[in-house]
Protein backbone atom coordinates (compact mmCIF):
# COMPACT_ATOMS: atom_id res chain seq x y z
CA UNK A 1 0.00 0.00 0.00
CA UNK A 2 0.95 3.37 -0.73
CA UNK A 3 1.68 5.27 2.38
CA UNK A 4 3.03 8.88 0.82
CA UNK A 5 2.57 9.68 -2.54
CA UNK A 6 3.83 12.86 -4.22
CA UNK A 7 3.00 14.15 -7.59
CA UNK A 8 4.54 17.48 -9.40
CA UNK A 9 5.33 18.99 -6.00
CA UNK A 10 6.88 22.12 -6.12
CA UNK A 11 8.45 24.72 -3.06
CA UNK A 12 9.00 28.15 -3.76
CA UNK A 13 10.19 30.72 -1.70
CA UNK A 14 9.68 34.68 -1.67
CA UNK A 15 12.62 36.65 -0.48
CA UNK A 16 13.48 40.02 -0.47
CA UNK A 17 16.27 38.59 -3.55
CA UNK A 18 13.11 37.09 -5.60
CA UNK A 19 11.43 33.78 -6.01
CA UNK A 20 13.95 30.86 -5.16
CA UNK A 21 12.50 27.45 -6.37
CA UNK A 22 13.87 24.70 -3.14
CA UNK A 23 12.21 22.17 -4.85
CA UNK A 24 10.26 21.30 -8.40
CA UNK A 25 8.82 18.54 -10.31
CA UNK A 26 9.01 16.23 -7.13
CA UNK A 27 7.66 12.87 -8.00
CA UNK A 28 7.82 10.52 -6.05
CA UNK A 29 5.70 7.13 -3.87
CA UNK A 30 6.93 5.55 -0.78
CA UNK A 31 5.34 2.14 0.60
CA UNK A 32 4.09 1.29 3.58
CA UNK A 33 6.95 0.44 5.89
CA UNK A 34 9.65 1.09 3.57
CA UNK A 35 12.98 3.01 4.61
CA UNK A 36 14.12 5.54 2.21
CA UNK A 37 16.86 7.80 2.59
CA UNK A 38 17.41 11.07 0.72
CA UNK A 39 20.83 12.03 -0.44
CA UNK A 40 22.04 14.86 -1.83
CA UNK A 41 24.78 17.90 -1.76
CA UNK A 42 23.16 20.95 0.99
CA UNK A 43 20.76 23.16 -0.78
CA UNK A 44 18.91 20.48 -2.96
CA UNK A 45 15.84 20.76 -0.76
CA UNK A 46 16.49 17.14 0.75
CA UNK A 47 15.06 18.88 4.37
CA UNK A 48 12.88 21.07 2.51
CA UNK A 49 11.28 17.80 0.97
CA UNK A 50 11.14 16.32 4.81
CA UNK A 51 8.99 19.43 6.05
CA UNK A 52 6.30 18.98 3.22
CA UNK A 53 6.03 15.67 4.25
CA UNK A 54 5.55 16.04 7.82
CA UNK A 55 3.04 18.95 7.28
CA UNK A 56 5.53 21.39 8.52
CA UNK A 57 5.35 23.49 5.18
CA UNK A 58 2.76 23.92 2.56
CA UNK A 59 3.48 22.67 -0.93
CA UNK A 60 3.33 25.79 -3.35
CA UNK A 61 2.08 23.39 -5.94
CA UNK A 62 1.55 19.54 -6.69
CA UNK A 63 -0.15 16.76 -4.85
CA UNK A 64 0.75 15.39 -1.52
CA UNK A 65 -0.93 12.67 0.29
CA UNK A 66 -0.21 10.70 3.70
CA UNK A 67 -2.66 7.47 3.31
CA UNK A 68 -4.25 8.61 -0.10
CA UNK A 69 -5.30 11.88 1.73
CA UNK A 70 -4.52 15.12 1.32
CA UNK A 71 -2.46 16.85 4.84
CA UNK A 72 -4.22 19.84 5.66
CA UNK A 73 -1.77 20.17 8.95
CA UNK A 74 0.77 17.81 10.51
CA UNK A 75 -0.32 14.14 10.88
CA UNK A 76 -0.24 12.88 14.09
CA UNK A 77 1.16 9.43 13.26
CA UNK A 78 4.71 11.24 12.41
CA UNK A 79 7.65 11.05 14.52
CA UNK A 80 10.92 13.43 14.36
CA UNK A 81 14.34 13.49 14.87
CA UNK A 82 16.88 16.23 14.32
CA UNK A 83 20.51 16.40 13.57
CA UNK A 84 20.66 17.94 16.76
CA UNK A 85 18.90 16.53 20.02
CA UNK A 86 17.36 19.01 21.55
CA UNK A 87 16.21 17.63 24.56
CA UNK A 88 14.79 20.06 27.14
CA UNK A 89 17.27 20.16 29.68
CA UNK A 90 14.79 20.59 32.26
CA UNK A 91 13.10 17.05 31.98
CA UNK A 92 14.90 13.78 33.22
CA UNK A 93 15.40 10.93 30.22
CA UNK A 94 12.12 9.41 30.97
CA UNK A 95 10.42 12.82 30.77
CA UNK A 96 12.03 13.80 27.79
CA UNK A 97 10.74 10.47 26.03
CA UNK A 98 7.16 11.51 27.23
CA UNK A 99 6.79 14.74 25.91
CA UNK A 100 4.67 13.80 23.02
CA UNK A 101 2.76 11.43 24.87
CA UNK A 102 1.89 14.76 27.29
CA UNK A 103 0.67 17.09 24.05
CA UNK A 104 -0.91 14.82 22.65
CA UNK A 105 -3.09 13.32 26.07
CA UNK A 106 -2.01 9.96 25.84
CA UNK A 107 -2.43 7.28 28.24
CA UNK A 108 0.17 8.47 30.94
CA UNK A 109 0.68 4.55 31.88
CA UNK A 110 1.21 3.11 28.75
CA UNK A 111 3.13 6.09 28.02
CA UNK A 112 5.55 4.96 30.55
CA UNK A 113 5.79 1.34 29.53
CA UNK A 114 6.43 2.18 26.21
CA UNK A 115 9.32 4.70 27.03
CA UNK A 116 10.83 2.16 28.99
CA UNK A 117 10.91 -0.23 26.61
CA UNK A 118 12.12 1.93 24.15
CA UNK A 119 14.89 3.03 26.32
CA UNK A 120 15.72 -0.40 26.72
CA UNK A 121 15.80 -1.10 22.87
CA UNK A 122 18.24 2.27 22.80
CA UNK A 123 20.32 0.41 25.46
CA UNK A 124 19.68 2.88 27.54
CA UNK A 125 18.29 1.06 30.58
CA UNK A 126 18.93 2.66 33.72
CA UNK A 127 19.71 6.07 32.50
CA UNK A 128 15.97 7.14 32.78
CA UNK A 129 16.55 9.57 35.54
CA UNK A 130 19.40 11.04 34.27
CA UNK A 131 19.41 14.47 32.72
CA UNK A 132 20.24 15.62 29.49
CA UNK A 133 23.38 17.36 30.64
CA UNK A 134 24.98 13.90 32.14
CA UNK A 135 24.99 12.34 28.10
CA UNK A 136 27.41 12.16 25.46
CA UNK A 137 26.25 13.04 21.92
CA UNK A 138 25.09 9.82 21.32
CA UNK A 139 23.25 9.54 23.98
CA UNK A 140 20.93 12.17 23.54
CA UNK A 141 20.78 11.43 19.86
CA UNK A 142 19.27 7.47 21.28
CA UNK A 143 17.05 9.86 23.66
CA UNK A 144 15.44 11.86 21.04
CA UNK A 145 14.51 8.64 18.64
CA UNK A 146 12.83 7.57 22.00
CA UNK A 147 10.71 10.31 22.01
CA UNK A 148 9.85 10.39 17.97
CA UNK A 149 8.62 6.89 18.47
CA UNK A 150 6.47 7.17 22.12
CA UNK A 151 3.37 7.58 20.32
CA UNK A 152 4.16 4.56 18.12
CA UNK A 153 4.03 7.04 14.52
CA UNK A 154 4.27 5.34 11.22
CA UNK A 155 6.31 7.55 9.95
CA UNK A 156 9.24 8.23 10.75
CA UNK A 157 11.22 11.36 9.60
CA UNK A 158 14.81 11.85 10.38
CA UNK A 159 16.61 14.85 9.00
CA UNK A 160 20.43 14.24 9.30
CA UNK A 161 20.43 12.71 12.65
CA UNK A 162 23.43 11.30 12.88
CA UNK A 163 25.45 14.16 11.04
CA UNK A 164 26.62 15.91 14.51
CA UNK A 165 28.02 12.56 15.70
CA UNK A 166 31.51 11.31 15.68
CA UNK A 167 32.20 8.51 12.38
CA UNK A 168 32.07 5.59 14.82
CA UNK A 169 28.68 6.59 16.71
CA UNK A 170 26.96 7.36 13.99
CA UNK A 171 27.78 3.67 12.38
CA UNK A 172 26.39 2.22 15.47
CA UNK A 173 23.43 4.22 15.74
CA UNK A 174 22.98 3.25 11.87
CA UNK A 175 22.60 -0.46 12.32
CA UNK A 176 20.68 0.50 15.87
CA UNK A 177 18.29 1.97 13.64
CA UNK A 178 17.76 -0.70 11.61
CA UNK A 179 17.27 -3.19 14.68
CA UNK A 180 14.46 -0.91 15.83
CA UNK A 181 13.24 -0.96 12.47
CA UNK A 182 13.23 -4.65 12.02
CA UNK A 183 11.26 -5.04 15.53
CA UNK A 184 8.86 -2.24 14.50
CA UNK A 185 8.61 -1.94 11.17
CA UNK A 186 7.20 1.94 10.01
CA UNK A 187 7.92 3.45 7.33
CA UNK A 188 11.17 5.96 7.79
CA UNK A 189 12.38 8.58 5.56
CA UNK A 190 15.95 9.63 6.25
CA UNK A 191 18.15 12.74 5.15
CA UNK A 192 21.86 12.39 4.50
CA UNK A 193 24.20 13.99 2.75
CA UNK A 194 26.57 10.19 2.99
CA UNK A 195 25.98 8.38 0.24
CA UNK A 196 27.63 5.19 2.11
CA UNK A 197 25.12 5.59 5.12
CA UNK A 198 22.38 6.35 2.07
CA UNK A 199 22.88 2.72 0.64
CA UNK A 200 23.45 0.74 3.64
CA UNK A 201 20.73 1.93 5.90
CA UNK A 202 18.07 2.00 2.80
CA UNK A 203 15.43 -0.18 0.93
CA UNK A 204 15.77 2.94 -1.95
CA UNK A 205 18.03 5.83 -2.23
CA UNK A 206 16.50 8.99 -3.47
CA UNK A 207 19.46 11.13 -4.64
CA UNK A 208 18.69 14.43 -5.12
CA UNK A 209 20.37 17.61 -7.01
CA UNK A 210 20.48 21.19 -6.58
CA UNK A 211 19.29 24.65 -8.28
CA UNK A 212 16.72 23.72 -8.45
CA UNK A 213 16.12 21.07 -5.92
CA UNK A 214 14.33 17.95 -7.85
CA UNK A 215 14.72 13.86 -7.37
CA UNK A 216 17.59 12.67 -10.04
CA UNK A 217 17.51 9.16 -9.76
CA UNK A 218 16.06 6.96 -7.47
CA UNK A 219 18.42 3.42 -6.86
CA UNK A 220 16.94 0.44 -5.63
CA UNK A 221 19.18 -1.08 -2.74
CA UNK A 222 19.02 -4.97 -3.16
CA UNK A 223 21.41 -5.88 -0.53
CA UNK A 224 19.72 -8.54 2.21
CA UNK A 225 19.21 -7.66 5.76
CA UNK A 226 20.49 -7.45 8.00
CA UNK A 227 22.63 -5.19 6.69
CA UNK A 228 26.52 -5.57 8.24
CA UNK A 229 29.36 -3.35 7.97
CA UNK A 230 31.59 -5.00 4.97
CA UNK A 231 28.89 -4.98 2.41
CA UNK A 232 30.24 -1.12 1.86
CA UNK A 233 33.24 -3.14 0.39
CA UNK A 234 31.34 -5.20 -2.17
CA UNK A 235 31.15 -4.47 -5.38
CA UNK A 236 27.12 -4.11 -5.62
CA UNK A 237 27.44 -1.57 -3.16
CA UNK A 238 30.41 0.32 -5.64
CA UNK A 239 27.97 0.59 -8.51
CA UNK A 240 24.73 1.76 -6.29
CA UNK A 241 27.10 4.33 -4.56
CA UNK A 242 28.59 5.12 -8.39
CA UNK A 243 24.96 5.74 -10.20
CA UNK A 244 24.07 7.88 -7.24
CA UNK A 245 27.46 9.70 -7.09
CA UNK A 246 27.09 10.59 -11.27
CA UNK A 247 23.23 11.47 -10.91
CA UNK A 248 24.00 14.07 -7.96
CA UNK A 249 27.34 15.67 -9.37
CA UNK A 250 26.33 15.61 -13.33
CA UNK A 251 22.84 17.35 -12.29
CA UNK A 252 25.22 20.10 -11.05
CA UNK A 253 26.50 20.50 -13.64
CA UNK A 254 24.58 20.40 -16.91
CA UNK A 255 23.78 24.07 -17.43
CA UNK A 256 20.67 24.37 -15.22
CA UNK A 257 22.86 26.97 -12.84
CA UNK B 1 27.95 -1.48 25.16
CA UNK B 2 26.05 -0.21 28.87
CA UNK B 3 29.40 -0.32 30.47
CA UNK B 4 31.00 1.85 27.47
CA UNK B 5 28.01 4.40 28.34
CA UNK B 6 28.58 4.19 32.29
CA UNK B 7 32.40 5.20 31.36
CA UNK B 8 31.60 8.26 29.40
CA UNK B 9 29.10 9.62 32.54
CA UNK B 10 32.02 9.16 35.25
CA UNK B 11 34.26 10.79 32.76
CA UNK B 12 32.65 13.96 33.12
CA UNK B 13 31.52 13.78 37.01
CA UNK B 14 35.08 13.36 37.67
CA UNK B 15 35.33 17.48 37.48
CA UNK B 16 32.92 18.63 40.36
CA UNK B 17 35.09 18.18 43.07
CA UNK B 18 37.80 19.94 41.78
CA UNK B 19 35.84 23.10 41.06
CA UNK B 20 34.37 23.08 44.61
CA UNK B 21 37.85 22.81 45.79
CA UNK B 22 38.76 25.70 43.74
CA UNK B 23 35.88 27.74 44.45
CA UNK B 24 36.39 27.51 48.12
CA UNK B 25 39.93 29.05 47.91
CA UNK B 26 38.63 31.30 45.56
CA UNK B 27 36.37 32.20 48.40
CA UNK B 28 39.33 32.32 51.09
CA UNK B 29 41.40 34.21 48.91
CA UNK B 30 38.52 37.49 48.71
CA UNK B 31 37.95 37.34 52.11
CA UNK B 32 41.81 37.69 53.09
CA UNK B 33 42.88 40.34 50.54
CA UNK B 34 39.51 42.23 51.70
CA UNK B 35 40.60 42.17 55.14
CA UNK B 36 43.83 43.54 54.18
CA UNK B 37 42.59 46.27 52.89
CA UNK B 38 40.26 47.70 55.57
CA UNK B 39 43.66 47.08 57.82
CA UNK B 40 45.55 49.16 55.03
CA UNK B 41 42.63 51.88 54.98
CA UNK B 42 42.56 51.92 58.82
CA UNK B 43 46.85 52.21 59.30
CA UNK B 44 46.51 55.15 56.38
CA UNK B 45 44.06 57.10 58.02
CA UNK B 46 45.62 57.07 61.01
CA UNK B 47 49.29 57.53 59.76
CA UNK B 48 48.30 60.63 57.84
CA UNK B 49 46.31 61.94 60.25
CA UNK B 50 43.31 62.30 58.11
CA UNK B 51 40.60 64.43 60.07
CA UNK B 52 37.50 61.67 60.21
CA UNK B 53 34.61 64.41 58.91
CA UNK B 54 36.77 63.78 55.35
CA UNK B 55 37.56 59.93 56.13
CA UNK B 56 36.81 57.84 58.83
CA UNK B 57 38.55 54.90 59.89
CA UNK B 58 37.00 51.78 59.55
CA UNK B 59 37.01 51.40 63.50
CA UNK B 60 35.05 54.63 63.54
CA UNK B 61 32.40 53.35 60.78
CA UNK B 62 32.07 50.73 63.40
CA UNK B 63 31.50 52.47 66.66
CA UNK B 64 28.98 54.66 64.54
CA UNK B 65 26.98 51.59 63.25
CA UNK B 66 26.64 50.35 66.89
CA UNK B 67 25.70 54.11 68.15
CA UNK B 68 23.36 54.81 65.83
CA UNK B 69 21.55 51.10 65.31
CA UNK B 70 18.23 51.76 65.78
CA UNK B 71 18.26 54.92 63.72
CA UNK B 72 19.93 53.06 60.89
CA UNK B 73 17.90 49.75 61.33
CA UNK B 74 14.81 52.07 60.73
CA UNK B 75 16.18 53.81 57.82
CA UNK B 76 17.46 50.18 56.03
CA UNK B 77 13.77 48.97 56.52
CA UNK B 78 12.49 52.11 54.62
CA UNK B 79 14.74 51.88 51.83
CA UNK B 80 14.63 47.79 51.88
CA UNK B 81 10.57 48.26 51.52
CA UNK B 82 10.99 50.97 48.91
CA UNK B 83 13.10 48.42 46.88
CA UNK B 84 11.27 45.43 47.52
CA UNK B 85 8.67 46.61 46.39
CA UNK B 86 9.10 48.49 43.15
CA UNK B 87 11.03 45.08 42.38
CA UNK B 88 7.99 43.41 43.01
CA UNK B 89 5.90 45.20 41.08
CA UNK B 90 8.49 45.47 37.85
CA UNK B 91 8.37 42.12 37.93
CA UNK B 92 4.62 41.59 37.70
CA UNK B 93 4.01 43.90 34.91
CA UNK B 94 7.04 43.17 32.78
CA UNK B 95 7.18 39.42 32.51
CA UNK B 96 3.23 39.09 31.75
CA UNK B 97 4.03 42.33 28.88
CA UNK B 98 7.05 40.06 27.47
CA UNK B 99 5.10 37.26 26.85
CA UNK B 100 2.21 39.61 25.24
CA UNK B 101 4.92 41.02 23.00
CA UNK B 102 6.48 37.65 22.15
CA UNK B 103 2.80 36.04 21.22
CA UNK B 104 1.69 39.53 19.57
CA UNK B 105 3.27 40.55 16.40
CA UNK B 106 1.15 43.91 16.36
CA UNK B 107 2.74 44.91 19.87
CA UNK B 108 6.27 43.58 19.14
CA UNK B 109 6.19 46.02 16.17
CA UNK B 110 4.31 48.95 18.29
CA UNK B 111 4.93 49.04 21.61
CA UNK B 112 8.22 47.09 21.87
CA UNK B 113 9.99 49.54 19.98
CA UNK B 114 8.83 52.39 21.72
CA UNK B 115 9.70 50.76 25.50
CA UNK B 116 13.70 49.64 23.91
CA UNK B 117 13.39 53.41 22.86
CA UNK B 118 12.84 54.49 26.74
CA UNK B 119 15.12 51.92 28.38
CA UNK B 120 17.92 55.35 27.15
CA UNK B 121 16.28 57.81 29.09
CA UNK B 122 18.20 58.41 32.22
CA UNK B 123 16.36 56.90 34.85
CA UNK B 124 18.06 59.55 37.58
CA UNK B 125 17.31 62.59 35.35
CA UNK B 126 13.50 61.22 35.70
CA UNK B 127 13.47 61.18 39.83
CA UNK B 128 12.77 64.49 40.67
CA UNK B 129 9.80 65.03 38.14
CA UNK B 130 8.45 61.63 39.94
CA UNK B 131 8.72 63.99 43.13
CA UNK B 132 6.98 66.66 41.25
CA UNK B 133 4.20 64.67 40.12
CA UNK B 134 3.63 62.13 43.09
CA UNK B 135 4.80 63.96 46.23
CA UNK B 136 7.24 63.43 48.45
CA UNK B 137 6.61 59.66 50.25
CA UNK B 138 7.16 56.37 49.41
CA UNK B 139 6.01 56.51 45.75
CA UNK B 140 8.04 58.44 43.86
CA UNK B 141 11.21 55.80 45.47
CA UNK B 142 9.02 52.67 44.19
CA UNK B 143 8.41 54.69 40.91
CA UNK B 144 11.99 54.80 40.61
CA UNK B 145 12.92 51.32 41.28
CA UNK B 146 10.10 50.13 39.12
CA UNK B 147 11.36 52.18 35.97
CA UNK B 148 15.07 51.04 36.55
CA UNK B 149 14.30 47.30 37.01
CA UNK B 150 11.43 47.06 34.40
CA UNK B 151 13.88 47.36 31.30
CA UNK B 152 16.46 44.46 32.03
CA UNK B 153 13.53 42.29 33.35
CA UNK B 154 11.27 42.92 30.38
CA UNK B 155 13.95 42.30 27.59
CA UNK B 156 15.84 39.40 29.74
CA UNK B 157 12.52 37.52 29.43
CA UNK B 158 11.27 38.38 25.98
CA UNK B 159 14.37 36.98 24.61
CA UNK B 160 14.26 34.00 26.89
CA UNK B 161 10.76 33.54 25.53
CA UNK B 162 11.95 33.52 22.18
CA UNK B 163 15.38 31.01 22.25
CA UNK B 164 13.60 27.84 21.78
CA UNK B 165 15.96 26.00 19.48
CA UNK B 166 14.37 25.90 15.90
CA UNK B 167 14.07 21.99 15.51
CA UNK B 168 12.55 22.38 18.94
CA UNK B 169 9.61 24.48 17.57
CA UNK B 170 9.52 22.04 14.49
CA UNK B 171 9.33 19.27 16.82
CA UNK B 172 6.01 20.83 19.09
CA UNK B 173 4.52 21.94 15.70
CA UNK B 174 4.54 18.39 14.38
CA UNK B 175 2.58 17.37 17.04
CA UNK B 176 -0.08 19.83 16.67
CA UNK B 177 0.52 21.49 20.53
CA UNK B 178 -1.95 24.17 21.71
CA UNK B 179 -0.35 27.75 22.34
CA UNK B 180 -0.35 26.92 25.75
CA UNK B 181 1.10 23.63 25.82
CA UNK B 182 3.96 25.17 24.33
CA UNK B 183 4.07 28.31 26.75
CA UNK B 184 3.77 25.85 29.83
CA UNK B 185 6.44 22.97 28.79
CA UNK B 186 9.05 24.39 26.32
CA UNK B 187 8.60 28.37 26.50
CA UNK B 188 8.60 29.48 30.05
CA UNK B 189 11.24 26.83 31.16
CA UNK B 190 13.67 27.99 28.03
CA UNK B 191 13.33 31.73 29.30
CA UNK B 192 13.85 30.75 33.34
CA UNK B 193 17.49 30.96 32.97
CA UNK B 194 17.57 34.13 30.87
CA UNK B 195 14.66 35.34 33.15
CA UNK B 196 16.81 34.75 36.29
CA UNK B 197 19.46 36.75 34.40
CA UNK B 198 17.31 40.14 34.38
CA UNK B 199 16.62 40.16 37.88
CA UNK B 200 19.91 39.73 39.01
CA UNK B 201 21.12 42.81 37.10
CA UNK B 202 17.46 44.51 37.97
CA UNK B 203 18.11 43.84 41.93
CA UNK B 204 21.37 45.98 41.75
CA UNK B 205 19.73 48.50 39.93
CA UNK B 206 16.63 48.68 42.48
CA UNK B 207 18.67 49.59 45.36
CA UNK B 208 20.58 51.97 43.58
CA UNK B 209 16.97 53.26 42.05
CA UNK B 210 15.72 53.54 45.79
CA UNK B 211 18.75 55.33 46.87
CA UNK B 212 18.53 58.32 43.94
CA UNK B 213 14.71 58.58 44.57
CA UNK B 214 15.32 59.59 48.40
CA UNK B 215 18.62 62.07 47.64
CA UNK B 216 15.78 64.04 45.40
CA UNK B 217 13.51 64.41 48.26
CA UNK B 218 12.36 62.66 51.00
CA UNK B 219 12.52 62.37 54.74
CA UNK B 220 13.86 58.34 55.85
CA UNK B 221 15.68 55.65 53.56
CA UNK B 222 19.55 54.89 53.47
CA UNK B 223 19.65 57.65 50.69
CA UNK B 224 18.31 60.57 53.12
CA UNK B 225 20.48 59.28 55.85
CA UNK B 226 23.64 59.94 53.72
CA UNK B 227 22.56 63.26 52.23
CA UNK B 228 21.88 64.54 56.14
CA UNK B 229 24.84 63.10 57.45
CA UNK B 230 27.03 64.18 54.56
CA UNK B 231 25.70 67.44 55.22
CA UNK B 232 26.72 67.69 58.64
CA UNK B 233 29.82 66.38 58.33
CA UNK B 234 28.67 63.24 60.15
CA UNK B 235 31.09 61.50 57.98
CA UNK B 236 31.05 57.91 60.01
CA UNK B 237 27.40 58.14 59.69
CA UNK B 238 27.15 58.44 56.13
CA UNK B 239 29.72 55.57 55.76
CA UNK B 240 28.01 53.04 58.15
CA UNK B 241 25.07 53.80 55.67
CA UNK B 242 26.86 53.02 52.70
CA UNK B 243 28.07 49.63 54.60
CA UNK B 244 24.25 49.02 54.74
CA UNK B 245 23.18 49.65 51.71
CA UNK B 246 25.77 47.37 50.27
CA UNK B 247 25.04 44.85 52.73
CA UNK B 248 21.49 44.99 51.36
CA UNK B 249 22.84 44.97 47.53
CA UNK B 250 24.90 41.87 48.49
CA UNK B 251 22.10 39.65 50.65
CA UNK B 252 19.09 40.61 47.58
CA UNK B 253 21.31 39.48 45.10
CA UNK B 254 22.58 36.03 46.42
CA UNK B 255 18.82 35.83 47.57
CA UNK B 256 18.00 35.86 43.87
CA UNK B 257 20.86 33.27 42.72
CA UNK B 258 19.70 31.11 45.96
CA UNK B 259 16.07 31.20 44.66
CA UNK B 260 17.34 30.67 40.93
CA UNK B 261 19.42 27.66 42.04
CA UNK B 262 16.39 25.89 43.71
CA UNK B 263 14.02 26.69 40.63
CA UNK B 264 16.45 26.69 37.94
CA UNK B 265 19.17 23.48 38.57
CA UNK B 266 19.37 23.41 34.82
CA UNK B 267 20.89 26.40 34.52
CA UNK B 268 24.29 27.39 33.26
CA UNK B 269 26.58 28.51 36.91
CA UNK B 270 28.30 30.94 36.83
Amino acid sequence: MDKIHIEGLEKTYVSKGGRVTALTQVNLTIRQNEFITLVGPSGCGKSTLLKLIGGLIRPSRGLLLHDGVALTRPPRDVGVVFQEAVLLEWRSVLDNVLLPAEILGLDKTKARARAMHLLNLVGLAGFERRFPRELSGGMQQRVSICRALIHNPSVLLMDEPFAALDAMTREELGFELMRIWDTDKKTVIFVTHNITEAILLADRVVAMSRRPGRIANTVDVALPRPRTIDMEFSPQFKSYSDQIRAVIYHGEGDGRR
Amino acid sequence: MTAQLVHETTETSDEVPETSESSARAILGATLTFLALVALWELLVRAFNIPGWLLPTPSAIAVALAEWRDELVRHSLVTLYETLLGFALSIAISIPLAVAVVHSAILRNTIYPILLAFQSVPKVAIAPLLTLWIGFGMLPKIAVVFLVCFFPIIVATATGLSAVPAPLMELIRSLSASTMQTFIKIRFPTAMPYIFVGLKVAITLAVIGAVIGEFVGSEDGLGYLIVVSTSQSRTPLAFAALVLLTAISIVLYYGIAFIERIAVPWAPKN
